[in-house]
């Protein structure tokens, strides 16, 4: 187990420079947007790889509120963290693409508003878990966090429901996309993909110690006799 | 092209400084564990 992580995180600085390479070079450019539509092999899989992370944070949050079970609210922890960055990445990357194509930074349309709330959901998540000593934090933020996943579906459908500046979606929706651009979404995707299970691998290993200390501390403290300190 | 550049470069500026913090726990964590050990 030791060696899987070095091994892992050889294989995916290799497959995200493969990927970054297939995006910038490889991928054919586009006609009307010109080499800025490039910034689609970045932003659209780390919505993706935000919107997983999401949902296993969901899932996690489930199974923490029935069985109270303390790895089930570790995944929770690391996967909101996790996705957070990703779609930090996503609202980023979103203006400096608008700003060329659409010719505005940001507008309030639902794809975008519901974007920034859910980030903003997930920031507060965040800082419950942050700033919160009560014991009922984790079934607190559990319940916070099934309210967030409903943000979810409504951002990835809000481009089918409603009018938005947003274009439709190239996979699953009403537009189209060449074979070689999908080849080149795909291979970011999964390096992306690596990448976000890499960070959260390390994350979880953090969380798992960072709970061992606290438990030791309190321990420590129980054990020390009064007015030692 | 700028945009290009400034998108791809935000991205790793964003991952880049979260895996910082990363280690920066990581290291304050190490330290209390040897604090830890020491008593």
């Amino acid at each position: 187990m030791k060696r899987a992580f070095p091994i892992f995180a050889v294989f995916t600085a290799v497959l995200l420079s493969y990927a970054m390479y297939e995006a910038l070079v490889a991928a054919p450019t586009e006609k009307t947007m010109g080499d800025v539509q490039r910034i689609f092999y970045y932003h659209v899989p780390s919505a993706w790889t935000a919107f997983l992370l999401f949902f296993i944070n969901f899932v996690a949050s489930v199974v923490y509120l029935i069985r109270r079970n303390p790895i089930a609210d570790a995944i929770a922890v690391v996967t909101a963290e996790v996705g957070v960055v990703f779609c930090t990445v996503v609202l980023v990357t979103g203006p400096l693409w608008a700003r060329p194509v659409w010719g505005i930074w940001w507008t309030w349309d639902v794809r975008l508003t519901s974007t920034l709330v859910l980030w903003l959901i997930y920031v507060s998540y965040l800082m419950l878990r942050r700033f919160s000593s009560s014991g009922q934090t984790p079934v607190l933020a559990a319940a916070l966090a099934v309210f967030g996943a409903l943000d979810v579906p409504l951002v990835y459908f809000s481009i089918w429901i409603f009018r938005t500046q947003h274009p439709q979606p190239v996979i699953g929706g009403g537009g189209s996309i060449d074979p070689r651009m999908l080849r080149v979404l795909l291979i970011n995707w999964a390096a992306f993909l690596c990448f976000a299970a890499l960070v959260c691998w390390s994350r979880y290993r953090l969380e798992r110690l960072q709970r061992e200390v606290e438990e030791t501390q309190a321990l420590e403290a129980l054990l020390e006799p009064r007015g030692s300190r | 092209m700028n945009f290009l550049y400034a998108a791809y470069a935000a991205t790793w500026i964003i991952h880049i400084t979260y895996l910082g913090i990363l280690v920066r726990r990581y290291t304050r964590l190490r330290s209390e564990i040897e604090e830890l050990k020491k008593r």
